[in-house]
């Protein structure tokens, strides 16, 4: 339960950790909160041979709201963002989640742009990131030229673990849509403790214009395939924001999100959870959406 | 200090100089890179009131204050705490060996049997108080859901993290100064 031996650089500028990334190429892993990647590397399920810790570096660690976006840096603490109300007031969604994310020791210290970027099928931010249509900024500098390119969710994420980040790239920050008026979202996740992984969750959004539902979507935690988004909406038609058929849907949920077992839940019992969580996040992302439309109305 | 006894051989391993300040006092450290912050404070230091469990972030007992906040110093790499302040179960006794409200709590309460989860539980709840100095029933239950004990039952660790507070609010002896 020891890591490997490890090269470690500590750059303390955004160029320099550039650099070093670079030069390193596949050897290179980038240490931000550590909180997935130190018991990988504790557990030896992963040993790269050199660490890019970028703790040092200045001005990743800002959390700002612009023109319809909301963008936090690469060593934003779970606990920030969770906490800021600015980051609050433009989406919403982020705090419900974050408040699921392990454990408040954990998220302490872990980032929530790593969680991104881990690309755990297991884990909330995935799911959020997709379902909202965000995006990952990531750099890179190659013979001293430094470029950018944002990732959108849908590309992002491959697989479990695997992210379309390439080894000499650094994922510098996330970028949210703003929520848009008449958005309400909810996370409901079933865990065996708070704060463990979910052995299913559903993330929704739903949109209202006046008394009709105008979208909903939802994306699944634990279950399906990671990236896509389950348009609900389609099935639903065009209806009031209360007459939206909670058991239909739950069983729609049910046959096209795609299940798979292990030691803490069966195929069937995730099925089965898909069903009724389904439900339970529409009904609390559309009242959320009513509840912001009259709040604009008033 | 005694010569320290070398644990793993690290001759092969390129050392990295750590300056941290640990309860108060700044400590120098060599350590490779993949040295936990649990077995730096353990092993390099030797305070061995740092325990550590499940070593992967699961049980909680290894948690330290790390700049205010409580961080497992199992999932932390020794040589990212360069330049940081870090507090232990050993710096929460005040300088007279005086209890930390949060470990009178625990001895008033029962809240421990064998001991080994309390380090982490008592770190834990320092922490917490400074930032919710009047916690719920519920809130305390929140606030140690992230450590685990095999003997207690929890029950009275509960009842600690609210005996905790209100030895806290009320000085050395918490009496006369009952909950609202």
């Amino acid at each position: 339960m020891k890591p490997s031996p490890l090269r470690y650089f500590r750059p303390t500028s955004l160029p320099d950790a550039l650099d070093v990334l670079a030069r390193l190429g596949d050897e290179g892993k980038v240490l931000a909160g550590g909180q997935s990647l130190i018991p990988l590397l504790s557990m030896r399920l992963a040993a790269p041979p050199a660490l890019v810790d970028i703790n040092s570096v200045p001005g990743l660690d800002e959390i700002t709201v612009d023109a319809g976006t909301l963008r936090f840096g690469a060593l934003v603490r779970h606990t920030d963002l969770e906490r800021s109300d600015a980051a609050f007031a433009a989406q919403p969604l982020l705090r419900r989640a974050l408040l699921n994310v392990a454990h408040l020791t954990i998220r302490n210290r872990g980032t929530t742009v790593g969680s991104v970027v881990h690309s755990d099928p297991s884990a909330e931010l995935p799911a959020v990131l997709t379902l909202l249509g965000g995006s990952v900024v990531a750099q890179s500098r190659a013979g001293g030229r430094q470029t950018e390119r944002k990732i959108p969710a849908s590309e992002f994420f491959i697989g479990p673990l695997e992210s379309a980040l390439r080894p000499e790239e650094l994922a510098v920050a996330v970028e949210v849509p703003v929520a848009a008026p008449g958005e309400g979202t909810a996370l409901v996740e079933l865990a065996r403790r708070h704060g463990d992984y979910a052995m299913c969750g559903v993330v929704a959004r739903a949109v209202v214009e006046g008394e009709q539902l105008k979208s909903l979507h939802a994306t699944y935690i634990s279950a399906g395939d990671m990236g896509s988004v389950v348009d609900l909406g389609a099935e639903v038609g065009a209806v009031g924001a209360d007459q939206v058929d909670l058991d239909a849907l739950g069983a729609f949920a049910r046959k096209v999100v795609e299940t798979d077992g292990d030691i803490h839940a069966t195929a069937e019992y995730r099925s089965h959870l898909v069903q009724v969580l389904t439900a339970r996040a529409v009904r609390a992302a559309v009242d959320d959406a009513v509840n912001d439309v009259r709040k604009e109305a008033s | 200090m005694t010569e320290q006894v070398n644990l793993v051989d690290e001759s092969a391993e390129e050392l990295h100089d750590v300056r941290v300040n640990v309860n108060g006092t700044w400590r120098e450290i060599r350590v490779p890179a993949r040295r936990l912050l649990s077995d730096a404070l353990r092993h390099d230091m030797r305070l061995t009131g740092t325990h550590v469990g499940c070593e992967h972030g699961v049980c909680g007992a290894c948690t330290v204050i790390l700049d205010g906040r409580p961080v497992r110093s199992c999932l932390t790499l020794a040589v990212s705490v360069h330049g940081h302040e870090i507090t232990t179960v050993e710096g929460l006794t005040g300088p007279n060996g005086e209890l930390h409200p949060a470990q009178q709590a625990f001895a008033d309460c029962h809240g421990l049997q064998c001991g080994f989860c309390t380090p982490g539980f008592v770190t834990t709840i320092a922490a917490y108080l400074e930032e919710n100095p009047d916690p719920s029933e519920e809130d305390a239950t929140e606030a140690i859901s992230g450590n685990l004990c095999r003997c207690t039952g929890y029950q009275n660790i509960k009842k600690a993290v609210l005996r905790a507070a209100e030895l806290k609010r009320g000085g050395a002896e918490g009496q006369g100064e009952a909950r609202q």
